[in-house]
């Protein structure tokens, strides 16, 4: 199993290690409620180092990248992130990323952990069909990336750089610390306001020491904790944010999953204009009236949870298929998300959840469930 | 926590802890640590008849919904009243407050195919 450069960390803040897609993670440290609720309240330390980092650099850089990615990249600027689906030819999605342009011909695309191999060959794949000229290196065993979240980060930050509090969603910087370069963006996958950084593997134990050196990470009072997967997971589902292999996979149609924004079906338009594998696909789709079924939220009632694979139906007929499900630790209910037929999105309307025992009653209502208050 | 050797254990995470013709149903340490905070517990009702491998009810965690099983036949007595106002219970204290159900059973034999505790934590070392 593979082991992030924060395995000491997790250890000696006696986390409940698990395996995740190859890598030994934290699932919890005292307690995913207790880690879900410090997230909302004040702020988390996630290890997030088993997601791959992917250095695409070289003339045919962008272009390789125009290619795969759903969203334009010719438009993003110096310092710019852009979430982006990358499909296959059937307008499937064979992953969610977030591309970071470093420089005209110096990006970073950062990918599920689950799908490193993959994207790694499809990007190899394209390259060599297009004859592109760049190369791609994968850095994730030789960086480590940590994301801070929570309304206390930014403040906490602050501390250290003038410069980070000031950067805008989905931009970034790089920093230097010493010897090494540190790339913070305003990004994450809470519904928090925060930052995630990517430093060296070797530079992590030293950065967390200076960031963390006046705050007791044991004190149940402390502004920032440690918080596992399991959080990371609850805060996504709250934050209506679609995970791969539950809203996202190569079977489900990318018009489906609820991240509409993050198809530009014009990209191909204007300029620099170019299209993206999936894109005739998905304008097929988009033409004959959109995909049957789309991504909906749901209230349950009750303490049972919906989850992933149950039927969804009204009036005994399927009209669609839960994908997650967890009791919502924010809003003490429980919620879903889920597939639903095309007509059934008005908020507001009943169907019922077939758990293979009984049947919950639901109620579809708007993505997300929670929206962190405005940082006054 | 240590595993109490004062009962037995299945290969599905159930405790199984026979006094008289009462046998006393919950779930190990190893098996709550993994599912994380239990939010809720719904048990067969008292007065359900149960088959040996029959699931005596659901608990729910954050993560995840998973049976309880029981590996002897019997009748359902009661139910832990405590972990309807109190679920965490199961977390902090899976072999005391935690109980989960109360079953009457008349044959204990399958009691000799379950694990002792050093044969439970053997299973899940590592």
């Amino acid at each position: 199993m593979l082991k992030t450069p924060l395995h000491q960390f997790h250890l000696d803040y006696n986390a409940h290690m698990v395996e995740f897609a190859g890598w030994n993670m934290p699932l919890y440290y005292s307690s995913v409620t207790a880690e879900h609720a410090k997230v909302r309240s004040s702020g988390g330390i996630f290890d997030v180092s088993h997601m791959a980092r992917l250095k695409v650099t070289g003339r045919h850089a962008r272009r390789l990248l125009e290619r795969v990615c759903t969203r334009r990249i010719s438009d993003m600027v110096q310092g710019q992130c852009r979430y982006s689906l990358i499909c296959n030819e059937r307008g499937g999605v064979l992953d969610d990323v977030i591309v970071y342009r470093f420089d005209d011909d110096d990006f970073l695309v950062v990918v599920n952990a689950s799908n490193r191999e993959k994207i790694v060959r499809h990007l190899q794949a394209v390259k060599t069909a297009g004859e592109f000229n760049c190369s791609i290196d994968d850095q994730t065993a030789s960086t480590a990336m940590v994301a801070l979240q929570g309304p206390s980060v930014i403040p906490l930050v602050s501390r250290f750089s003038s410069e980070i509090p000031t950067l805008k969603k989905y931009r970034f910087t790089v920093k230097n610390l010493l010897i090494v370069k540190i790339t913070v963006s305003r990004t994450g996958y809470t519904g928090e306001d925060g930052i995630e950084v990517i430093l060296p593997a070797g530079a992590i134990s030293m950065a967390m020491k200076l960031l963390f050196q006046d705050i007791n990470l044991k004190d149940e009072n402390a502004p920032i904790r440690p918080a596992g997967l399991g959080a990371r997971d609850t805060l996504r589902m709250e934050a209506g944010m679609p995970l791969y292999g539950h809203e996202l996979g190569e079977e489900i149609c990318a018009l489906s999953c609820g991240v509409d924004f993050a198809l530009s079906l014009d990209k191909d338009q204007g300029d620099r204009g170019d299209t993206f594998i999936g894109m005739d696909a998905l304008k097929k789709v988009a033409a004959e009236g959109g995909p049957a079924r789309k991504l909906a939220g749901f209230f349950v009632d009750g303490k049972r949870s919906a989850r992933q694979g149950m039927v969804i139906k009204q009036n005994g007929k399927d009209v669609g298929v839960v994908t997650s499900g967890c009791p919502s630790p924010t809003l003490n209910k429980c919620i879903a998300m889920g597939f639903l037929d095309a007509g059934l999105h008005a908020p507001g309307t009943n169907v019922e959840i077939d758990t293979g025992k009984g049947v919950l009653e639901a109620v579809t209502t708007p993505l997300p469930f929670y929206k962190a208050p405005k940082a006054g | 926590m240590s595993t109490p050797s004062d009962r037995s254990y299945s290969k599905t995470h159930e405790w199984h802890k026979v006094e008289g013709d009462t046998l006393t149903l919950g779930l190990t340490q190893f098996a709550v640590d993994q599912l994380t905070d239990i939010t809720y517990v719904e048990m067969r009702k008292a007065g359900t008849t149960l088959k040996a491998g029959d699931s005596a009810g659901e608990v729910e965690s954050v993560k995840t919904t998973s049976d309880v099983y029981t590996a002897l036949a019997g009748k359902v007595l009661e139910v832990n009243p405590a972990l309807a106002n109190d679920p965490s219970l199961l977390n902090s204290d899976p072999y005391g407050k935690g109980w989960l159900v109360k079953i009457q059973v008349a044959d204990k034999a399958p009691m000799a195919s379950l694990m002792d505790a050093k044969a439970y934590d053997a299973a899940n070392a590592g």
